[in-house]
């Protein structure tokens, strides 16, 4: 890891200018991409700004029919939290099965979303429950978020601070695990939601995606057998040494069916 | 770039200036000599390097020393010693949870962050619970003995 100046800014005003005024600056949350990244030297910033001395940031709010997690709120926190567990239980599970308990306690879910890592779990509950990312200027869709592999809709220096999910009537969210890592081969976020079911799936090509075709097939009949014969494009799948485009895209189909059946 | 770092390692307050791409392993391990933390994979994957930040385990290989002002950490040296030892390590001695031991230190870390934490401790909460640490060695069976056997102590 190269050397860098390290900054702890006591708010959002503070954190940006530093930003501004850096040459090449970086957000720190939990670090446990970044770090790692740092130490490969796939990232050598010169300026690490970190988070962790602002305020209001971390924590898990039920505001009538919407859950509020701030950005710097750890994977653990989400995944033992009551509230998230009795109004949305899939995203506590989701948040459980991220990575081990050593990193549940540092890796931040503001982290995670902004970095949308393709394997990543929580950008399929993200979108799969159709949530609001909240920004210091803004607020921006799921659907218009996640752009490209490791790249979002955020603008330079713009920081994520808030997740807002709307509470579904009811999601499932099952992944494939590659077995060291944890992360998804495939993973399936299906939400059913008043204004029909969202399928969103993560691990599975660069960036995670909706399934309209399994939307369509579920919002008309919501049932396993609505998913037969439905075959994701291996053409638009990732391969590598885990498993093949053509894996990947048949686990999609497995996975979502097995998501589904949680439902019923 | 220089920075300074206040923390609480084992009880004991310690001030200190070090680089800032510095990490908490590093900072304990050459600069306190409290090398009992090991590193392995310097990967976020090993677990070797586990150690207690404010009470939770962590991987220590993965966090910047500057991340860790005003902190309380706990080591293994800060777990018990060689005439006082702390239950799990008592436990591992006990249920031969070792063979090499380079794990140890971090297996033992993870484990009593566990047994703190989890109400219910059986044989597929403690598996799943060490899934962040790995041993080339025992096959885990032997470890998974001890840490049920010092859950047991710990909870009278």
């Amino acid at each position: 890891m190269y050397d860098f100046n390290y900054h702890k800014p006591g708010s959002i005003d503070e954190a940006i200018q530093l930003f501004t005024g850096a040459e090449d600056g970086v957000y720190l949350a939990g670090g446990h991409t970044l770090l790692p990244s740092m130490k490969q030297r796939l990232a050598s910033p010169t300026d690490v700004i970190d988070l962790a001395g602002i305020g209001g940031l971390s924590g898990i709010e039920d505001v009538d029919a919407v859950l509020e997690i701030g950005a710097l709120t750890a994977h653990d926190e989400v995944a033992t939290s009551s509230v998230v567990q009795s109004e949305i239980p899939a995203l506590a599970e989701l948040a459980s099965l991220i990575g081990d308990a050593q990193v549940r306690n540092r890796g931040t879910i503001g982290g995670s979303v902004s970095n949308s890592d393709p394997a990543a779990d929580y950008p399929a509950g993200v979108l799969g429950l159709g949530a609001e990312i909240v920004t210091n200027k803004r607020s921006i869709a799921a659907d218009d978020f996640f752009t490209a592999m490791f790249e979002t809709a955020l603008e330079e220096g713009e920081l994520l601070t808030k997740i807002k999910f709307p509470k579904p009537e009811a999601a499932a969210y099952v992944k494939f695990p590659n077995p060291a890592s944890r992360y998804a081969t495939v993973g399936v976020f299906i939400a059913r939601t008043g204004s029909g079911v969202r399928v969103a799936i993560t691990g599975a090509a660069p960036s995670v995606f909706r399934s309209t075709d399994m939307e369509a097939a579920l919002n008309g009949e919501f049932s396993v057998e609505a998913l037969e014969g439905i075959t994701l494009d291996a053409g638009e799948m990732n391969s590598d040494l885990h498993a093949t485009a053509e894996y990947r895209a048949h686990l999609c189909t497995v996975m979502a069916k097995r998501a589904v059946r949680k439902l019923l | 770039m220089s920075i300074s770092v206040q923390l609480n390692v084992n009880g004991k307050s310690v001030t200190l200036d070090c680089p800032s791409n510095t990490t908490l392993v590093d900072l304990l391990r050459e600069r306190l000599e409290l090398t009992g933390t090991h590193v392995g994979c310097d990967t976020t994957q090993c677990g070797a390097c586990t150690v207690h930040l404010n009470g939770r385990a962590v991987k220590s290989c993965t966090i910047l020393a500057a991340q860790c002002e005003g902190a309380e950490v706990t080591t293994i040296e800060g777990l018990g010693d060689t005439d006082n030892l702390h239950p799990m390590q008592e436990a591992f001695r006990e249920c031969h949870g070792l063979q090499c031991g380079f794990c140890t230190p971090g297996m033992i870390m993870s484990a009593v962050d566990l047994v703190h934490r989890e109400p219910a401790i059986n044989e597929q909460v403690i598996r799943e619970g060490l899934e962040g640490n790995i041993c080339r060695c025992t096959g885990y069976h032997n470890i998974v003995l001890a840490v049920e056997s010092a859950a047991k102590k710990m909870r009278n």
